[in-house]
C-alpha cells in the first residue's frame, strides 16, 4: 500500500507545489488547513523549506542549493544580507547571536526562523541572483556536491566543476525526475584526493581513465543513515564527461521506477543496491535505461585518495590554508567551527572575496568556506584580515576537525543538542587536551541522532545522539565510535562506547588521546592505530570522566520550545506566531 | 469521528490529526521480553516506523534500545496514547508499556546497575 507520503505527493509535487506556496504565503501561515499541514509540509521542503520542530511551528528551515559549494561572485553577500532581514528568531543563539548562515556538510546553506509570508521575497531575491530553494529537500535530486576546488585544484584528474554543473541544468525542475522514491544524493569528483566523498552518495562519479580517455567510474549505494551505512559499490560502468548526463538520467529513472515506494525506510538506493546486487542494476541500465553501449569501467584512482582518510599520509584531508590553484593564484580555506556563520561575518567574507579575490566563495564537505583566485600578491593583505582572526586559515586542531549537524536546537530527528556542544567542546578540548605529537587532522564529528547528518561515522572520532541516566535523571547522551574515514580504503567507525553523559565525553576524548599517545607505535595515525587494537580495549581506552568541562544542555532540550531561551519550557513557545511575529493563540 | 494517525519526517514524530504528538528520543518503560532480558526495559525511543490504533488507544510500532542493558530491539504496538472526547491524552512518562497496546501503572524503575536481572 503506498504511504501517505507517496499518496501526497501523487496529488501535488515538484514544481507546482510552488504555485500552492506562494497562495499560503500571501494569506499567512494560518491560511494552511489544520488538517493538512502532514501533507504541505511534506510538500515544501521540494522547494527547500522544513517546518521546525516542536514548540516552532510557523517558523521554517530554508535550504539553498549551491552546486558543487559554489556561490558565483556577489551571492555571498545575498545570502548574507537575506540571513540578516529575514533569519531572525524570537530568540538569540548564546554562541551566534539572531542571525545566522549554516554552511553543510552537502556544501549547501542552511537558514532558520523563515517566516512562510517572506518566502515570496526572499525567493524573488535569490533567483535574481542565481541562486534557488528548489528540490533542497524532499524526493529528488539534492544538491549536486564534488571536490570544492573543482575547476581550480592543482591535483584535478579531469574538471568536474561543468559535469556537476551540467547535471545540476538538466535535473533540476526535470518533471522526469522530480518524483523519486526517495532523496538522490549525488556527488562528481574529478580530483586525486577524493574530496567529493563519493562513497557516501546514492550516485557517485569518480576520475578514471579508459583507452586515453579522462572520464568517470559510476558507483551507487552509498550513505550513512538509519544505522544502515553503506559504501557506493562500483557499477563497472566508464563515462565520459559527456555521456554523464544519459547515464546518472538512467540509474535515477530506474532508482525512480524500481526504489521501494511502499516502504520509506527501505526506499533509499543503497536498500535496491543490496537486494539487487551491481550486476543486475548494470544489466537493466543497459537494457531498459541507456541506448548506447555502457563501458566497462576504467582505470581509477581511489589509491591516491587522502581527502578524510585518517591516515598520516601527507594527503589532503580538507581544504583549509593558503593553496595555490592551476592558475597561479590562490584559494584559501577558511575555518568555520560547526559551518555556522554570523550573517554580518558572511557580508565581511563577500567583501574580502571581492576585494582580494574574484568574488566567488566555495562551501566545502567540512562546513567551511574558500576564497578562491587570490593573485599571490593580495595573500598578505587578506590573511591580515580581521575577520580570520575567527575563521582561521590555520587553526588548532580540534577547532579544525569539529562538524556538527543542526541538533535539537531546530530539527525534528535529533536527540541531543549539537552545535553550541561542540563549539564548548572543541575550546575545552583545545584548553585542555594535548594533540597527539604530529597529529595536523583530527575529526570530530557530532550528530545528533542516526540520519548522519554530520557523516559521525567517517571520522576520528564520531559522536551521535542518545540518552542515558546519571544519578536517576534522563540526561543527553553520545555513542562514542573510532576510527572511521575514507580515502583509498573507505572505513565507517566502530562504535565502542555507548550512552555516555554529555559532561563526559570530553573527558573521554582527553583520556582516549593520551591513551593513544601512549601506546602509539611511532607516528601511526590514530585510525591505523585504531584498526589495529581489538573493540573491547578500544572501548577501555575511551575513560567516559568528569571534568571542569560544564555543559548546560544536559537537560532534555527536546521538550523545550528553545534550548537556549531564558524560559524554554514549550508552554513558553511564541509558536506558532504571525508575519509580524505575534503568537497565534491556540483554539483549546 | 475519524482521526488521522501517521509517522511524520522520517520516523521522529508520531502525528496526530497534523499535529506532532509523540516525539523520539524520549525514554519509555517497556515491559517486553522479546526487546531484552531487563523486566522493564529503560527504552529510548529512536523512531517510529508505523502507527496504528487498537480501538482508543494510538500504538505505535518502534525501534530504539534499552539504555539499562545495551540491548536494541524494534517493538510493535506500543502505546502512545488514547483518543479521549475526540482529543489526543499521550500516555504519562512512567506508565509501563506492553506490546499490542497494553499499559501498566506508572512506576519507579528498579535501581541502576541491575542490568538484564531485575
Amino acid at each position: 500500500m503506498p504511504t501517505d507520503v507517496e499518496n501526497w505527493k501523487s496529488e501535488v509535487y515538484g514544481n507546482e507545489i510552488r504555485e500552492h506556496l506562494m497562495e499560503f504565503a500571501e494569506e499567512g501561515w494560518e491560511s494552511i488547513p489544520e488538517d493538512e499541514h502532514d501533507a504541505w509540509f511534506e510538500r515544501f521542503k521540494w522547494w527547500g523549506l522544513y517546518h521546525q520542530r516542536n514548540g516552532q511551528e510557523s517558523y521554517f528551515m530554508m535550504r539553498i542549493g549551491t552546486p558543487n559549494g559554489v556561490l558565483k561572485p556577489g551571492q555571498a553577500e545575498v545570502v548574507a544580507d537575506i540571513a540578516d532581514e529575514y533569519a531572525r528568531g524570537p530568540a538569540e543563539n548564546p554562541e551566534f547571536g539572531d542571525a545566522y548562515v549554516d554552511w553543510t556538510t552537502r556544501q549547501s546553506i542552511q537558514l532558520h526562523w523563515i517566516r512562510l509570508e517572506d518566502v515570496p521575497e526572499i525567493f524573488e531575491t535569490l533567483e535574481a541572483n542565481g541562486l534557488s530553494t528548489q528540490q533542497a529537500c524532499g524526493d529528488s535530486w539534492r544538491n549536486i556536491v564534488g571536490c570544492p576546488v573543482a575547476g581550480k585544484d592543482s591535483a584535478e584528474f579531469v574538471d568536474a566543476l561543468p559535469v556537476a554543473m551540467d547535471l545540476n541544468e538538466t535535473f533540476k525542475g526535470n518533471d522526469d525526475h522530480s518524483n523519486l522514491p526517495r532523496k538522490w544524493k549525488v556527488s562528481v569528483t574529478g580530483c586525486e584526493e577524493g574530496c567529493g566523498q563519493g562513497d557516501i552518495n546514492d550516485l557517485a562519479f569518480e576520475p578514471a581513465e579508459k583507452d586515453g580517455v579522462k572520464g568517470f567510474n559510476v558507483r551507487v549505494g552509498g550513505g550513512l543513515s538509519r544505522n544502515e551505512p553503506r559504501l557506493a559499490r562500483s557499477l563497472d560502468v566508464f563515462v565520459p564527461p559527456e555521456e554523464a548526463d544519459a547515464v546518472a538520467g538512467g540509474i535515477s529513472a530506474l532508482f525512480n521506477d524500481h526504489g521501494d515506494r511502499e516502504d520509506r525506510y527501505n526506499a533509499r538506493m543503497k536498500f535496491l543496491t543490496d537486494e539487487w546486487g551491481t550486476e543486475k542494476i548494470r544489466r537493466v541500465l543497459q537494457e531498459e535505461y541507456v541506448d548506447f553501449e555502457l563501458q566497462t569501467a576504467g582505470e581509477d584512482l581511489r589509491d591516491e585518495y587522502t581527502y578524510n582518510s585518517g591516515r598520516n599520509d601527507d594527503g589532503h584531508h580538507d581544504h583549509i590554508g593558503v593553496h595555490e590553484q592551476n592558475d597561479g593564484n590562490y584559494y584559501v580555506g577558511l575555518n568555520v567551527l560547526v559551518g555556522r556563520m554570523g550573517a554580518d561575518d558572511t557580508r565581511e567574507l563577500a567583501r574580502i572575496a571581492d576585494e582580494y579575490g574574484s568574488g566567488e566563495v566555495r562551501v566545502t564537505q567540512r562546513q567551511n568556506v574558500i576564497v578562491t583566485d587570490v593573485p599571490e600578491a593580495n595573500l598578505d593583505d587578506l590573511l591580515a584580515e580581521d575577520l580570520l582572526d575567527t575563521y582561521e586559515p590555520d587553526p588548532h586542531t580540534f577547532m579544525r576537525g569539529s562538524i556538527a549537524c543542526t541538533g535539537t536546537e531546530f530539527c525534528s530527528l535529533s536527540i541531543v543538542e549539537t552545535k553550541n556542544r561542540q563549539v564548548r567542546y572543541a575550546r575545552w578540548l583545545k584548553d585542555n587536551v594535548e594533540v597527539p605529537a604530529g597529529v595536523e587532522d583530527f575529526h570530530i564529528h557530532l550528530s545528533g541522532c542516526t540520519a548522519s547528518c554530520a557523516q559521525p561515522q567517517i571520522a576520528d572520532i564520531s559522536l551521535r545522539g542518545m540518552k542515558t541516566r546519571k544519578d536517576g535523571e534522563a540526561v543527553e547522551a553520545l555513542d562514542i565510535g573510532l576510527g572511521g574515514g575514507l580515502g583509498e580504503d573507505p572505513r565507517f567507525a566502530e562504535w565502542v562506547e555507548q550512552r555516555v553523559p554529555a559532561d563526559e565525553v570530553p573527558g573521554a576524548i582527553g583520556n582516549l588521546l593520551a591513551n593513544f599517545e601512549e601506546r602509539r607505535q611511532g607516528d601511526e595515525s590514530f585510525r591505523d592505530f585504531v584498526e589495529r587494537t581489538d573493540e573491547e580495549t578500544l572501548a577501555e581506552l575511551v575513560e567516559p570522566e568528569e571534568t571542569d568541562y560544564e555543559d548546560p544542555y544536559m537537560h532534555n532540550t527536546k521538550l523545550t520550545w528553545y534550548p537556549y531561551a531564558d524560559e524554554d519550557d514549550m508552554d513558553a513557545s511564541p509558536a506558532p506566531a504571525r508575519a509580524d511575529g505575534s503568537p497565534i493563540p491556540s483554539d483549546d | 469521528m475519524s482521526v488521522a494517525l501517521r509517522v511524520l519526517d522520517d520516523g521522529a514524530w508520531v502525528s496526530v490529526n497534523d499535529e506532532r504528538r509523540v516525539s523520539v528520543s524520549e525514554l519509555w518503560r517497556v515491559g517486553d521480553p522479546d526487546a531484552c532480558a531487563c523486566e522493564c526495559a529503560d527504552y529510548v525511543v529512536e523512531g517510529f516506523t508505523d502507527v496504528g490504533a487498537d480501538g482508543r488507544t494510538v500504538t505505535a510500532d518502534v525501534y530504539g534500545q534499552c539504555i539499562r542493558c545495551g540491548q536494541a530491539a524494534s517493538v510493535p504496538g506500543l502505546p502512545v496514547g488514547r483518543i479521549v472526547d475526540g482529543e489526543f491524552r499521550p500516555v504519562a512518562g512512567e506508565a509501563i508499556r506492553f506490546p499490542r497496546g497494553g499499559l501498566g501503572a506508572p512506576q519507579a524503575l528498579p535501581l541502576p546497575g541491575s542490568v538484564g536481572e531485575d
